[in-house]
């Protein structure tokens, strides 16, 4: 097992498989964003805070600013541009396009992977586990309310 | 954010792990990230190279012993502690995972890189302090163990020094414990925090009003005896844009109080 500064990886998104050599200090978001041009993953913050670059790798929500590229060797990741099954928005993005849960949108591809785990594990979150299923996000328009009632209507 | 050129591994066993952090002065473990991703982002820490400890077996998992002690692995995350039915047996456990930070990084962070970074303000270092856990840790001249109070030594440093690593958490059967904190936000970082158990006697180990966690033994689970030893331990606590050092101190004292009620006390 050699210490390497690059390294050849090879992770599944959404269902595509790409092999890319990479650099060890290399971010997965940068990864998904810059090496794969899968640019729906926001960049908010850099320090882990905001949630706008969660994404969910292996079935885990993780923000991927705080996540190697090459750690993710192997894996199979899922970004919001998954999310929708061509031109049609899945029932969570059509809830929150129908309750005006965006602003900006800066946050948004975020706000739908925190929620898309959460539904995954609990479909019918209480009030109290949608607020805390979505606490790693930070809607910096601090349009939580609409996000919250989206959620809550698409787990209906 | 482009982090400075670092060299990365991710061994599959112990032995190959603590021979590559042997091998460099400058290699350094990464456990979850959640905390040395960002300190690499800020350059407040810049090592050449990284041994991913995730792929080795040994440091995962979550063991009870029919005596009721609990053995976990260092890599165990927050989640894997919160939803562990094993953990169940000393439930105060996954009651503080619960709130650490939220989802994404519960979901990556662990046990062992919580108490190896010894951020005075972190959830964990108390708490492991206040239950008498023993920590393991292995080196490649092999491994000993030794208790909490031996084992947080400094702002970000512990027993477990260049070369070595955490390996397992070793937690006594208990079940009457307690936390309490003053937080940066719902779940956020501690301004102050103490943990508490009682098992014949009543350990309280208090967060954040010192380098290392600072146990006291209340002579009772009576707030008098409670407050009468955080104040005995004379603090003189850190200040800084959150708490003054008197706040700090103060906070001791009534979270201490706290701690001991939930821990059944009262």
């Amino acid at each position: 097992m050699p210490v390497s500064t690059e390294q050849t990886i090879t992770v599944t998104i959404n269902g595509t498989t790409y092999e890319r050599e990479v650099e060890a200090r290399k971010l997965l978001i940068h990864f998904i964003r810059d090496d794969v041009d899968l640019t729906g993953s926001h960049i908010g913050c850099d320090t882990g805070n905001c949630g706008a670059c969660s994404v969910i790798v292996d079935g885990t929500l993780v923000k991927s600013c705080m996540m190697l590229a090459v750690q993710a060797d192997g894996s199979t990741v899922e970004t919001v541009e998954g999310l929708a099954d061509g031109d049609e928005l899945n029932k969570l993005q059509q809830a929150f396009s129908a309750n005006h849960a965006l602003q900006c949108g800066y946050c948004t591809p975020g706000m739908l992977m925190s929620a898309t785990a959460l539904l995954r594990s609990n479909p019918h979150p209480s009030d109290d586990e949608i607020k805390k299923g979505l606490q790693g996000n930070i809607c910096r328009c601090t349009g939580y309310w609409n996000i919250f009632e989206a959620v809550k209507v698409a787990a209906e | 954010m482009l982090l400075r050129e670092v060299g990365y591994a991710r061994p599959g066993s112990l032995d190959e792990a603590l021979e590559l952090l042997r091998a460099d002065d400058g290699a350094r473990a990464l456990a979850g990230g959640q905390t040395l991703i960002n300190v690499m982002k800020a350059r407040a820490g810049s090592p050449d190279a990284l041994i991913d400890l995730s792929g080795i077996d040994a440091l995962k998992g979550i063991e009870l012993a029919a005596d009721g002690t609990l053995e976990i692995g260092a890599m165990t995350t927050y989640t894997e502690l919160v939803e562990s039915s094993e953990a169940r047996a000393r439930p105060i456990l996954g009651q503080v995972c619960a709130q650490i930070a939220d989802v994404q990084v519960r979901n990556r962070g662990t046990i062992g890189g919580n108490l190896c970074t010894n951020d005075p303000t972190n959830h964990l270092p108390p708490l492991i302090a206040a239950l008498g856990a023993q920590l393991t840790i292995a080196g490649t001249e092999g491994e000993r163990t030794i208790p909490a109070s031996e084992f947080f030594l400094g702002v970000y440093m512990t027993a477990a020094g260049p070369g070595e690593l955490l390996t397992k958490i070793t937690i006594p059967a208990g079940r009457q414990d307690g936390f309490a904190a003053v937080t940066l936000g719902v779940e956020g970082t501690c301004i102050a925090s103490a943990a508490a158990s009682i098992n014949g006697t009543v350990t309280v180990a208090l967060g954040c009003v010192d380098a290392v966690p600072v146990v006291v033994t209340p002579a009772s689970a009576g707030a008098d005896d409670v407050r009468a030893a955080v104040r005995g331990a004379s603090l003189e606590p850190p200040s800084d844009v959150h708490a003054s050092s008197e706040y700090r101190t103060h906070l001791a004292e009534v979270l201490a109080v706290r701690a001991v009620n939930q821990a059944g006390g009262s």
